[in-house]
């Protein structure tokens, strides 16, 4: 029944671009003149939930995304991948999103003011940013709402009042069900293929009303719990060899490389 | 707080956070697990903790919520796989903790080394923010802490039950090759393998190689050539083998991520130009088709 539709706020952050080989530049990763874009794992995000409000299981899909201004463009790209309307919490410009400043926890409590004052149902997030690769708003939000939470989602099911979920596990998979929301959620790769924004659908997308919050009002501390002292790049591997064939290859293992008896 | 238990022993994940757990220094270390160990445990694990039945995040989170009220531990430290990762940021959050994930490198007892950007960024992170230092830890940069004895030491924790997600099974894969997380040579596939039975090639090649892991790229595992556990990379499993040989795999910066730490990599690929070459020790142009089989045999 329309009572049971749920209300769902997707999270989306603009990083760099998953092609992108990023260098270290004066002791921070440059960041200047990087072709950004939506993080993969949140595009997946925003197709699960836009797929639940096509099946009619959702009511509303809001977009959030916490960080500059040109954080709308992200929203823009969810909103014309079919959510409904957005919220931007506005950051410095000087702020990094990229944990050198803002770090998960703050993300998390801001994420926590939106969800308590949307009365969201369910929040769908990537399984993490491939900036920053550290994995945590979405169990972190699930802690301080105290929702019950699945991580890693490989397969989203309506089920009753709740969901049933499938997410990866380090030797499989495993089935988790919410028997009622809320809950968060949070997407692994193989949960979608997300869809592109079609021309007419960005086009409607310049329609849809993007709301503005300045990230310092909201009463969260957002100082950096973790100091980032120091950036580096990874020693480079030495240069290795094109061998001419098998045998070559089975001899440098073997009396070179050791490697194999 | 230990990976599941396998047969009675803890697992090689959690054997090397117990190692990480030591550089710390030498105090002791107390065993969160969901069983009594009846295999030997390291020598520097002083007491275990029991917690039944959770097997969700939540019971989990809330088990060492718990433990960490009463005992006033200076680090909690768990696997940065999906066990860890499931779980540690939602206790952080319950403790108000802002934890330290896929930590690599220990520096002193606040100040750790993790990777960003898929590995291509390295930070060093100071913990300064509490007292409790919450970590994560990427088994395959610690040694594997040796197993030495058995713990009497143990308490069952009484623990409240958490009804709001429910866990309905799982769905292991069946594999009886080696552990890919821990295994010293792993043969991985990828697109260029064309489906999954071409996958009992690198089998035989790994077999040859004295009982090697199979991996595999995202492209195989999306193609469905593979079962998802098998994925190495940013977003699967990361390994570092003293052996890695790429099997019709280009090289994306994401699957990069997962095995350029290994000691020595191979590349057999039949593009020249494939990004894998910049971080192979040795790399083959040739027909995966022909040479897997030619090496398989000569081995």
């Amino acid at each position: 029944g329309k009572e049971n539709r749920m209300k769902v706020l997707v999270g989306v952050k603009r990083v760099v671009d998953y092609a992108v080989r990023v260098r270290v530049n004066k002791g921070t990763v440059d960041l200047a003149n990087v072709k950004m874009s939506m993080n993969p794992f949140c595009e997946i995000a925003v197709e699960a939930g836009v797929r639940l409000k096509e099946a009619k299981v959702a009511s509303e899909v809001v977009a959030l995304s916490i960080g500059p201004k040109q954080c709308t463009e992200t929203l823009r790209t969810a909103l014309a991948m079919g959510c409904d309307r957005a919220i931007h919490i506005q950051t410095d410009a000087s702020m990094r999103t990229d944990y050198m400043d803002l770090q998960p926890l703050a993300v998390a409590k801001l994420f926590q003011k939106v969800v308590e004052e949307q009365g969201s149902d369910l929040v769908l997030v990537g399984k993490q940013a491939i900036d920053s690769d550290a994995g945590q708003t979405g169990p972190m939000l699930a802690g301080l709402l105290g929702w019950p939470q699945v991580t890693f989602a490989a397969s989203i099911e309506p089920e009753g009042e709740g969901l049933m979920i499938e997410r990866e596990t380090d030797s499989g998979t495993e089935k988790i069900e919410i028997p009622k929301l809320p809950a968060v959620v949070t997407c692994d790769l193989r949960l979608n293929e997300p869809r592109y924004a079609t021309l007419p659908n960005i086009m409607k997308a310049k329609k849809k009303k993007v709301v503005t919050l300045k990230a310092g009002d909201m009463g969260v501390d957002l100082e950096p719990r973790n100091k980032v002292l120091e950036v580096y790049e990874p020693p480079s591997r030495k240069e290795g060899i094109i061998v001419d064939n098998v045998d070559m290859l089975i001899d440098k293992l073997r009396n070179e490389a050791k490697v194999i008896a | 707080v230990s990976d599941p238990l396998v047969a009675g022993a803890v697992p090689p994940a959690t054997l090397s956070v117990i190692a990480a757990a030591q550089q710390l220094g030498d105090e002791s270390v107390t065993l969160l697990t969901d069983g009594v160990p009846s295999e030997p445990v390291p020598d520097c694990i002083s007491s275990i903790l029991v917690m039944g039945g959770g097997k969700t995040a939540e019971s989990v989170a809330a088990a060492v919520q718990s433990v960490a009220k009463e005992h006033s531990y200076s680090h909690i430290l768990t696997s940065a796989n999906k066990f860890g990762s499931n779980f540690a940021p939602r206790l952080a959050a319950l403790l108000d903790v802002s934890p330290v994930t896929d930590v690599i490198q220990i520096l002193s007892e606040e100040e750790f080394v993790r990777p960003m950007y898929a590995g291509n960024v390295l930070t060093k992170v100071q913990a300064t923010d509490s007292p409790l230092k919450l970590l994560t830890v990427r088994s395959t940069a610690f040694d594997k802490a040796a197993v030495t004895k058995s713990c009497d030491n143990v308490t069952e924790l009484d623990l409240p039950e958490w009804t709001a997600s429910i866990w309905k099974g799982e769905s292991v894969s069946k594999n009886d090759r080696p552990d890919l997380g821990s295994a010293s040579i792993v043969v991985s596939g990828g697109r260029g393998l064309k489906n999954g039975e071409n996958f009992g090639l690198l089998e035989k090649l790994a077999d040859k190689l004295g009982g090697g892991a199979v991996g595999a790229s995202r492209a195989a595992v999306d193609a469905g050539y593979v079962p998802n556990d098998l994925q190495v990379g940013q977003t699967g499993k990361v390994v570092a083998p003293d052996l890695y040989i790429a099997v019709g795999i280009s090289g994306a910066i994401q699957h990069l991520s997962g095995m350029k730490d290994s000691k020595t990599i191979v590349a057999i690929n039949k593009d020249a130009d494939a990004p894998i070459f910049t971080v192979a020790d040795y790399g083959l142009v040739a027909d995966l088709f022909e040479a897997v089989p030619e090496m398989t045999e000569k081995l």
